[in-house]
């Protein structure tokens, strides 16, 4: 019982400090981000690996996301004799949730693991110890321009989503099963609301790019420097965003979905 | 700043440092001083934490007791602008070389001259051809990091680490792992960069031959404390048996051969019960 207390004890102690160093780092992070205006080159050099580099495995997860949701909406739909909003269905869907929920998801997979590998090997080599003994702070030259990076791709990786989403929607719903392309378009611009849903939708993109991004630079930079060490923390970037992302959508749904 | 007056002319002073990590005690009260343009060497085995004394000089690492003061700074008390300020004129060669991977040479010895000055192109292109003639890889400028040899990655480290023509260089441990030709190119530059530039360098390591070679004045560090200190040939005259088993490569003696344990006939014998 007593060896119990004690383990919990320590676990807590372990996590709360973790969760100070990683505030301490967010703040010591957003500080840096001044300084990456005025090199917009380094920027650049991220919006490339981190954004440019995930539109293939976005545009693709998107195209069949849609086309499943036009499948499985048709045919819940129909039964109804309600399949002319299949539109709807389908652009609520991938606008308000799947397209920032699971966009976020593919980002924490495919740019969160690779920043916190690139991050934990770089402390693993010394390169990071070795810029702060050139006097160049790796925080601003390195993870601030990522951090940076990640907030500005979120949105427009889940816009692309949900475009390709819709008109892998569309292909289905008209080019295969019927539905009529005129009311698959009308129908979907009548009931999507600008405010209520697509501005929500990016909002909820904005803050899982944020919490994914400093996750991900955070458990490379906090990584105990061997290969072991790196590896785990590469685990843990996509357990603990994938958390992060899915406890906060139902959050922010609750938040802004309530009164409708 | 009243420990800016130092004894015999040095550039770096460490006064009654102390510094555990976890519960070991890594240094226990030392203080050491390097003067200004000589070599000085710390030796000592593996694990004496001759890396975190390099650490604690840059100021990377915070001591629990004592001073290290560089050009009369007092390193832990300077804010933390100063303290950059101070580590453009400290280079550091690491054991890895820690180029970063996804430059090139030409680009990692750059690095430090983009960072802090606004130096046109074709200056920045001069001043590297420069660092990198003087280690003897200007050829290599367009190489990859990992297309490097382990002795030419240290070469461009070093190149590196003098291209903001620091006043001192610490090197830590720059010749472990080097094939003899690459170590004794080492050597050879260490001594020169030293002469010509008028340096002030710090090298840890624990290879007696080549750093014996070079070094003006040597400490020998074991559990903490320094357990000989004097130039290399005062070193090997030394009549201390901790400094002498150093020197020789002898299996035991003061240092044990044995990571501590229970009686060994006892052990075997025992049956398997948690000891």
């Amino acid at each position: 019982m007593i060896e119990f207390l004690q383990h919990l004890g320590k676990e807590t102690h372990t996590s709360f400090t973790k969760l100070g160093r990683g505030t301490y780092f967010l703040l010591q992070t957003l500080n840096g981000i001044v300084s990456v205006v005025t090199r917009p080159r380094l920027l650049i050099n991220q919006l490339y690996s981190v954004g440019v580099l995930s539109f293939l495995i976005i545009t693709i997860s998107g195209l069949f996301v849609g086309m499943v949701l036009g499948l499985q909406g048709y045919y819940i739909l129909s039964d109804f004799g309600a399949d002319e909003t299949l539109g709807v269905m389908v652009a609520a869907s991938l606008v308000r949730e799947l397209g920032p929920v699971v966009s976020a998801l593919l980002f924490a997979g495919r740019a969160g693991s690779a920043l916190t590998a690139e991050i934990g090997l770089m402390k693993a080599t010394e390169q990071l110890s070795g810029m702060e003994m050139m006097a160049v702070d790796p925080i601003k030259r390195i993870i601030s321009p990522r951090f940076l990076a990640g907030i500005i791709s979120m949105p427009l990786l889940a816009a692309l989503f949900s475009a390709v989403g819709i008109i892998g929607g569309q292909i289905i719903g008209s080019g295969l099963l019927g539905v009529d392309e005129g009311a698959y378009w009308s129908q979907m611009q009548a009931k999507i609301d600008f405010q209520d849903d697509i501005i929500n939708g990016i909002i909820k993109s904005l803050v899982f790019g944020f919490v994914a991004s400093w996750i991900a630079l955070f458990e490379g930079y906090d990584a105990i420097p061997t290969s072991e060490g790196v590896s785990r923390a590469t685990t843990r970037t996509v357990v603990n965003s994938a958390f992060s992302i899915l406890g906060l959508d139902f959050i922010l749904t609750a938040l802004m979905f309530g009164d409708n | 700043m009243n420990n800016s007056v130092s004894p015999h002319n040095s550039l770096v002073s460490v006064k009654n440092l102390s510094f555990s990590r976890g519960n070991k005690k890594i240094f226990n009260d030392i203080s050491l001083e390097f003067e200004r343009g000589k070599i000085t060497a710390i030796m000592g085995p593996s694990g004496t934490g001759k890396t975190t004394l390099l650490k604690l000089i840059g100021g990377q690492l915070l001591p629990e007791q004592g001073f290290i003061n560089v050009d009369g700074n007092d390193v832990h008390r300077l804010r933390r602008s100063d303290l950059f300020d101070l580590r453009k004129r400290m280079g550091m060669l690491f054991q890895s070389g820690a180029l970063l991977t996804d430059m090139n040479v030409f680009d990692n010895v750059a690095f430090p001259l983009r960072e802090h000055t606004k130096l046109p192109e074709s200056m920045i292109r001069t001043l590297v051809l420069m660092k990198l003639q003087a280690v003897g890889l200007r050829g290599a400028r367009n190489l990859m990091p990992n297309e490097l040899s382990g002795g030419m990655a240290r070469r461009i480290a070093l190149a590196r680490a003098i291209a903001l023509d620091p006043m001192m260089i610490m090197y830590d441990e720059p010749f472990t792992g080097q094939d003899p030709i690459s170590k004794g190119a080492l050597v050879h530059l260490i001594k020169s960069l030293n002469t010509i530039l008028g340096l002030t360098s710090i090298i840890v390591s624990h290879d007696v031959q080549e750093t014996a070679a070079i070094a003006d004045y040597i400490y020998v560090l074991s559990d903490g404390k320094v357990v000989g200190q004097g130039t290399p040939k005062e070193i090997e005259q030394s009549d201390s048996d901790w400094v002498q088993q150093f020197m020789t490569g002898a299996a035991d003696g003061p240092a044990h051969f044995h990571y501590p344990a229970r009686d060994y006939v006892d052990d075997l014998l025992s049956t398997g019960k948690r000891y």
